[in-house]
């Protein structure tokens, strides 16, 4: 089948020509405005109807800081209670190993296809073409998956991977590919969006029905009882998830939260965040297997893949709280003229920018280029919803690249060397002048230039306030999160979250 | 309220793969590196010395049972269930019409259904017990699933099925195009998330269903109707008789 080939972002362009490429693309800037405009605007609303926002948001990011800084503690109890239940529990210390156990794993049970639902992890490690290479077929099953995979293509924003592709594009696709994958698109498909649903929904029912074997990621893994939990809106991931005999799910080990309780603050936060819905269609959760109802069969494989590495790095840490809610691509304005692909990784945006060159380092030119995919607006740190503070992470990354310095790689202590007239800093600066040379870019980072601000106004001072003028910010409830942290936590204990050098 | 045990657990099939290829050296090297990562962690800290607080509200606003209920209805509404309201009494007979409407030729059935529900719903409608030996493709081929529901969050509009004899296996909530899902009202609904997950058994697989199924991933634009059912109907049921009507 040619179309089992997926393109990888292995060789991709540092961030400056790629985002280049974009920015000449004016089908891809329009998409892409358009989406993250409208994106934006619903969630505000979605997030203003709960007026204990902030302290929600305090709390999603307490607990995963309470989860990463006793990380070994959580992942033996996670262990302990998924094999209680009758799960089977792998470790995968990076992609190639990941990739070779869920090879192993599909392997035994003799299936040459599988169905997937959409997931970072698996994006990340490229599981899909080590899956093709070992000749088994993945079926991705995401509305926005499909697109992407029957494309050929690479998904460009977390939570709509196709948003770059408008309704005619995808007709089109359809139209085209979905035969080689098996049922063909109807005659006469129309652009209409429900009509590409429809025949979504009929390419992917045979595959449901048939599948032996599903593949998952998830959001969330209960500590304490050993649940897994799978936030959707298709219902892909309930097919995925309870049809075939045998469950496979690849999950970042920064995924665990300590307790089943915990989920009523994400599953307050991520809906909202999101898709600006007070909850999504299906959450989907499941402890080990149970008796005549969904998979017989359930294997986890926690993945490290240099979340080790980020997890050694007490400013970088942070990076590890993400939901992976997209919220920080929809408000960056960088992402929004640069486009997904530029950041040559499974997660693009402000997160990308700031997971990316710590999950693999900075010693690529694009890895390198990445710290400096940046306005340093501050619009992403507003909106996260578990206040991660991407640009004190990216101001650190920087120091990193320019000077060198003392990081984990692979689990090891190393000291890197400063990417000075190496072509590492040459990218790197190049992405900075892109960044530059795009005023309105460069309007909105006028505001925070450093890492020292102690506030975050509404609108942006001085020539920021041309785009807040015309945008809307993501509005704070109550006191900003940064005072309540302050106030309710002191200094004193935020040590380890923040190096004041 | 504790819900009817699932019944007994089956530790996976043997399984060839679950020391190999990810060796029991990966989880030591995954777990040492954790460890090493963590070098800034005072040795003596424990989790629960790392501060959260939960401040934030355990459900918004103040509402009597009856706005709480309203409140699920609208926001069932909102995300394009449809909701339906009766008494005891008057149950089978909106069952059954809800079930003509859609010209149901056969319905799935979970195994602790109060019998009564179907009883206005004509022989002709084939009834399709929730087995174990059931095929999804079986399932395709069923018009209807009528189930309970677990609890029911008023604040997102949500249902919770939790696999109960009066939900039956998921696949039956999932593969047939029309759920009618029945809600005991007062009883069964909270306000808020952090209420439902109190009355929540993790051990249980669980289903939370917020509308029917949708995507948004062709130009943002909402479609309802993807791979779950595509028509979700809502009855609530107040214990004492009223008039059923449509909401
Ligand atoms: S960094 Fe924050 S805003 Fe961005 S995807 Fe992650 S959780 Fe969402």
């Amino acid at each position: 089948m040619s179309g089992t080939h997926q393109a990888t972002y292995l060789g991709m362009p540092a961030f400056p020509q790629a985002a280049d490429a974009s920015t000449r693309n004016t089908q891809l800037r329009a998409n892409l405005r358009h989406a993250t405009h409208t994106i934006r605007a619903k969630r505000a609303t979605a997030v203003a109807e709960l007026d204990d926002w902030s302290r929600l948001r305090a709390a999603g990011a307490a607990i995963k800081d309470r989860t990463l800084r006793h990380l070994d503690h959580y992942l033996e109890r996670l262990e302990n209670a998924v094999t209680a239940a009758g799960g089977h529990v792998h470790w995968a210390a990076d992609a190639e190993e990941a990739n070779r156990i869920v090879t192993e794993l599909v392997r035994a049970t003799g299936e040459r296809e599988v169905v997937k639902v959409k997931s970072m992890a698996t994006q990340e490690i490229g599981l899909n073409s080590a899956l093709a290479t070992a000749g088994i077929t993945a079926y991705e099953t995401d509305l926005a998956e499909l697109i992407v995979q029957l494309g050929d293509d690479l998904p460009s924003h977390i939570l709509v991977p196709a948003i770059h592709r408008n309704r005619g594009e995808i007709r089109d696709i359809f139209a085209e590919r979905m035969a080689r994958w098996g049922r063909p698109a109807p005659d006469g498909l129309t652009d209409a969006p429900a009509d590409l649903a429809e025949a979504a929904r009929l390419h992917l029912r045979e595959k449901f029905l048939n599948a032996k074997v599903g593949i998952s990621g998830a959001n969330f893994m209960v500590a304490e009882t050993g649940t897994l939990v799978v936030v959707e809106s298709e219902g892909n991931g309930r097919m995925c998830l309870t049809l075939p005999e045998t469950l496979i799910s690849v999950v970042g080990i920064e995924k665990v939260v300590p307790t089943f309780q915990d989920l009523e603050v994400f599953l307050q936060l991520l809906p909202r965040s999101s898709t600006a819905e007070r909850m999504n269609p299906y959450t989907s959760t499941w402890t080990g297997t149970t008796d005549q109802d969904g998979p017989r069969t359930f294997h986890l494989v926690l993945l490290d893949n240099g979340r080790t590495d980020t997890l050694a790095d007490t400013v970088g840490r942070q990076a590890l709280r993400c939901i992976r809610c997209s919220a920080c691509l929809n408000v960056c304005p960088v992402y929004e003229r640069a486009g997904g692909h530029a950041y040559g990784s499974a997660y693009p945006g402000p997160i990308g920018a700031i997971l990316t060159p710590q999950l693999r380092g900075t010693g690529s030119e694009l890895d390198a280029s990445l710290p400096y995919a940046s306005s340093l607006c501050g619009a992403c740190y507003e909106v996260c919803p578990v206040a991660i503070d991407i640009p004190e992470v990216l101001v650190h990354l920087r120091e990193r690249v320019v000077e060198g310095g003392p990081a984990s790689v692979r689990g090891t202590r190393a000291v890197i060397k400063p990417a000075k007239g190496h072509a590492a800093e040459r990218a790197a600066m190049r992405a900075a002048r892109w960044a530059l040379d795009h005023p309105r870019v460069l309007r909105t980072g006028q505001r925070l230039a450093s890492r020292t601000r102690r506030f975050h106004p509404r609108r942006l001072p001085g020539p920021g306030r041309a785009w807040t003028d015309t945008r809307e910010l993501p509005r704070v409830p109550e006191e900003s999160f940064r005072d309540w942290w302050r106030r309710t936590r002191g200094e004193s204990r935020t040590e380890g979250r923040k190096k004041t050098t | 309220m504790t819900p009817p045990d699932p019944g007994p657990r089956k530790p996976g099939t043997p399984d060839p793969g679950s020391r190999k290829p990810g060796t029991p050296d990966s989880r030591a090297l995954v777990m040492a590196r954790v460890r090493r990562a963590l070098a800034d962690v005072p040795r003596a800290e424990t989790p629960d010395a790392v501060p959260v607080e939960r401040t934030y509200h355990r459900v918004h606003g103040d509402r009597t049972a009856a706005g709480t209920v309203d409140l699920l209805a609208e926001h069932l509404a909102d995300y394009r269930a449809v909701v339906h309201r009766a008494g005891p009494a008057s149950l089978p007979d909106l069952i059954a019409r809800l079930l003509a409407d859609r010209g149901a030729t056969s319905v799935a059935v979970p195994p602790g259904l109060p019998a009564s529900w179907l009883s206005a719903v004509p022989e002709s409608v084939r009834r399709v017990p929730d087995t174990a030996e059931l095929t999804p493709h079986d399932l395709d081929a069923v018009s209807s699933v009528v189930t309970g529901c677990a609890v029911a969050i008023a604040e997102t509009g949500t249902v919770v099925l939790d696999a109960a004899p009066d939900q039956g296996r998921r696949r039956i909530t999932l593969v047939p195009d029309h759920h009618v899902c029945v809600i005991r009202v007062p009883d069964q609904v909270v306000g808020s998330v952090p209420e439902a997950l109190e009355r929540l058994d993790p051990a249980r697989p669980l289903t939370w269903i917020s509308g029917p199924s949708a995507t948004s991933d062709i130009e943002l634009d909402r479609v309802e109707g993807v791979h779950g059912p595509r028509t979700l109907e809502v009855i609530l049921v107040a214990p004492e008789p009223e008039t059923a009507g449509q909401n």
